[in-house]
């Protein structure tokens, strides 16, 4: 049980845990900043005072009423939909790789991939916007023809963790993976 | 290789016995289905497995034994180790448990009698995983392949793993409960009560299914009469699209029946009725004047405009002449709308067609007319330029003004051009007056047609709504199974690990996709820009056509 901080692409702080529960069972944990308090407030009032001077020129309760039920559902979806809390992955050797991510709200979605589609698990590189950011992913093969990938699955979309949180993943995994090799 | 044991949850805490189950081909792993418990003569133990496997096709072995030993029953361990030889296996599981703890033990016993494995802290390569057996047995792993379609070394685990034990159903009949030779534990010994109105109603839905057969054979049999083949009959019932959606719902009432209420509201039909006519009226008194400042040709003008007028005059006489049968009929075709929420849209877009037919006939005259006017305008332009449109070739000739008579071409006299270029003089300035009234008739009706395509659209996604894989998903998610979630159990040190295997349940976007029933979709028959070409010409357009008889 090992917890560490870490940055994301963006600056932001990010930590990883690292739990061993047996010799072919590793469950990485990459936790993301929460939704900060301050960031919620502000919205809140642009979109009220807006909806307040809106009002004051047309003189019609529907727009403070419609704006009020826009913040509400907003917020809601951006919680249940949007706010990812943790990414799990949960790698046992010769069974297979599992995938969760976990939102704000408390829902999980959850995927598993089994050991035979699983070529490998590699960091690439790609280019996004002015930079260059690495990420963890996972190639699958069909088992019926083991050379060629046919996807890639990239890990950690949300958090984005730098290079130097990668490679001790990256590391791990590759452990567990050659034992089962 | 590490060693995956499947093991059902109600055997946790099953008394001592043997573990049946299977040994998967391919991986090194097993699926334990149910514990014989003590006492029990080997021999009925040998004979009821090769029964089973004979009747699911699963080979079922015993795979080992299971301990949990209750107080006073000290001395198990070496009867335990002794069965292994009633029972010769390549590979003998010992499992056992202590009440009180947690987490099992767990020994693998090989055939030459040596311990594969033995339990020492961080040295095991044992995994035990707990699943549910009846949600493992009842669901179904997305996407479905057929039975048989790959050999079983080439599926993977958890398919062999959930197709184990879907197909030992036959092994779950015989419970320890039950007065027989064996005593069994797996899921039933559960001990799930039934309700006696489910089984009531399970009793009771086999005559109502066939007295429901009996009513749709003589509807068919009402269908079958020969006056309704005959030709007008048939053609009137192909363009109403009622009568083309009873013949469908004829069809599906063989495997669902939605009995639905539709509301009529007949104040609001004979109001819209009126409505429209009244709308069309002040329509056509604006173009009859300066419709958005364009000046039009007075004579023509107010000839089309009258001409249209009396024709909406006469609509609203009709109406009105039909008022007091128009509530009658509407209440009874309303009341076929209880044969489902399909019938009652096609009615709704049958009704709408009735009612706007004047539009419709008013777009034909304004398309006519333009047509005919754009058929002159290029004729005469041909004339121009000296062209001439042979019809035998289907293409465009030239004609020279030769009066010499032996020359192939045709020759065209002076007199001809004279009258030419005034024809399309006339032609030419009464265009924009027929362009705008084509233009205001082509509009309101493809207003109506697209109104009719919306139905139809809604129709069909109704009709190809999956409802019960979708009530399933909601109900019994476990059904519909995308994957499997593991989840780490905590264990005490010394023991093997222990996972918790769930079912992942299909996302609802991939039940559409996968259930949908394929439908009579209907679909645009011209792509946009032949429709843009036709509209431009003059042609006219046909609503949305429903493909017929697409297999299922």
């Amino acid at each position: 049980m090992a917890e560490e901080e870490f940055t994301d692409i963006n600056g932001n702080s990010i930590s990883l845990d690292c739990q061993t529960h047996s010799d072919f069972c590793r469950e990485f944990t990459v936790t993301s900043p929460k939704l900060s308090l301050r960031k919620v407030m502000v919205y809140t009032c642009f979109v009220w005072l807006f909806a307040y001077a809106v009002f004051f020129f047309t003189e019609n309760t529907a727009v403070l009423s419609s704006a009020i039920i826009l913040t509400l559902a907003g917020m809601m979806i951006h919680i249940h939909f949007v706010k990812v809390d943790h990414e799990t992955l949960l790698i046992i050797g010769s069974l297979g790789v599992q995938l969760s991510s976990s939102y704000a709200s408390g829902r999980e979605s959850t995927i598993f991939i089994e050991m035979n589609k699983l070529k490998d698990i590699v960091i690439n590189e790609a280019v996004y916007m002015h930079s260059i950011i690495y990420y963890l992913c996972i190639l699958i093969k069909d088992p019926a023809d083991p050379e060629t990938v046919t996807s890639v699955v990239p890990l950690f979309q949300s958090s984005n963790p730098r290079l130097n949180c990668l490679v001790q993943v990256y590391r791990s995994c590759q452990e567990i993976l050659a034992q089962s090799r | 290789m590490v060693l995956k044991i499947f093991f059902p949850q109600c055997c946790n805490t099953a008394d001592s016995g043997l573990l049946v189950g299977r040994w998967i081909p391919g991986h090194n792993s097993a699926v334990v289905l149910a514990v014989i418990h003590y006492p029990f003569i080997p021999g009925q133990v040998k004979k009821y497995l090769s029964e089973l496997q004979s009747q699911t096709q699963v080979d079922l072995t015993v795979l080992g034994s299971w301990s949990m030993p209750k107080e006073g029953q000290e001395g198990m361990d070496s009867f335990l180790k002794d069965l292994s030889t009633i029972f010769p296996q390549e590979c003998w599981l010992q499992l056992s448990r202590e009440i009180g703890k947690r987490g099992f033990t767990c020994q693998v016993v090989q055939n030459n009698g040596r311990l594969l494995q033995e339990q020492k802290n961080g040295d095991d390569k044992i995994v035990l995983i707990h699943y549910d057996q009846r949600k493992v047995m009842l669901s179904q792993l997305h996407p479905v392949q057929d039975v048989g379609q790959k050999s079983d070394v080439e599926a993977s685990e958890l398919r062999l793993v959930f197709q184990t034990v879907a197909q030992s159903q036959p092994l779950f009949l015989l419970d320890k409960y039950d007065d027989g030779p064996l005593k069994l534990s797996h899921w039933q010994s559960e001990g799930r009560e039934a309700s006696i109105i489910a089984e009531l109603l399970k009793q009771a839905s086999v005559p109502v299914c066939i007295f429901l057969t009996w009513l749709l054979s003589l509807w068919h049999w009402l269908c079958s009469f020969r006056i309704l083949h005959l030709r007008p009959v048939l053609f009137i019932s192909s363009k109403l699209s009622t009568c083309v959606q009873s013949g469908y719902r004829a069809v599906h009432f063989k495997t669902v029946f939605s009995p639905k209420k539709a509301a009529t509201h007949m104040e609001f039909m004979r109001y819209s009725t009126w409505r429209v006519a009244k709308e069309l009226q002040e329509l056509l008194e604006w173009l009859m004047g300066a419709p958005a400042g364009l000046k039009m040709n007075r004579a023509l003008d107010q000839v089309l405009g009258r001409f249209f007028l009396y024709h909406i005059h006469l609509w609203i006489s009709y109406i009105h002449l039909m008022s007091p049968f128009i509530e009658r009929i509407l209440w009874y075709v309303g009341l076929s709308g209880c044969l489902g929420l399909t019938f009652a849209l096609s009615i709704l877009s049958d009704i709408v067609a009735l009612l706007t037919f004047h539009i419709y006939c008013f777009y034909v005259y304004g398309a006519r007319l333009y047509c005919l006017k754009i058929y002159g305008l290029s004729s005469l332009w041909r004339l121009f330029r000296g062209k001439k449109w042979n019809v035998l070739r289907q293409r465009v000739d030239s004609c020279s003004y030769d009066l010499d008579q032996n020359t192939s071409d045709t020759a065209l006299f002076p007199l001809q051009l004279f009258i030419g270029t005034l024809l399309f003089t006339i032609l030419l300035f009464l265009l924009p007056t027929t362009a705008l009234y084509y233009l205001v008739f082509t509009l309101l009706r493809l207003v109506m047609v697209l109104f009719q395509g919306v139905i139809h659209l809604s129709v069909d996604f109704i009709n190809s709504l999956p409802l019960f894989a979708i009530g399933l998903r909601i109900c019994r998610p476990y059904r519909l199974a995308e994957g499997v979630k593991f989840k780490v159990l905590c264990q005490e040190p010394g023991t093997p690990l222990h996972l918790m295997m769930e079912i992942n349940p299909l996302k609802c976007s991939s039940v559409l996709q996968c259930y949908r029933t394929p439908t009579y979709s209907c679909y645009p028959k011209d792509s946009w820009a032949a429709l843009c070409k036709k509209l431009f010409v003059g042609e006219l357009i046909y609503p949305w056509k429903q493909k017929t008889a697409k297999t299922d």
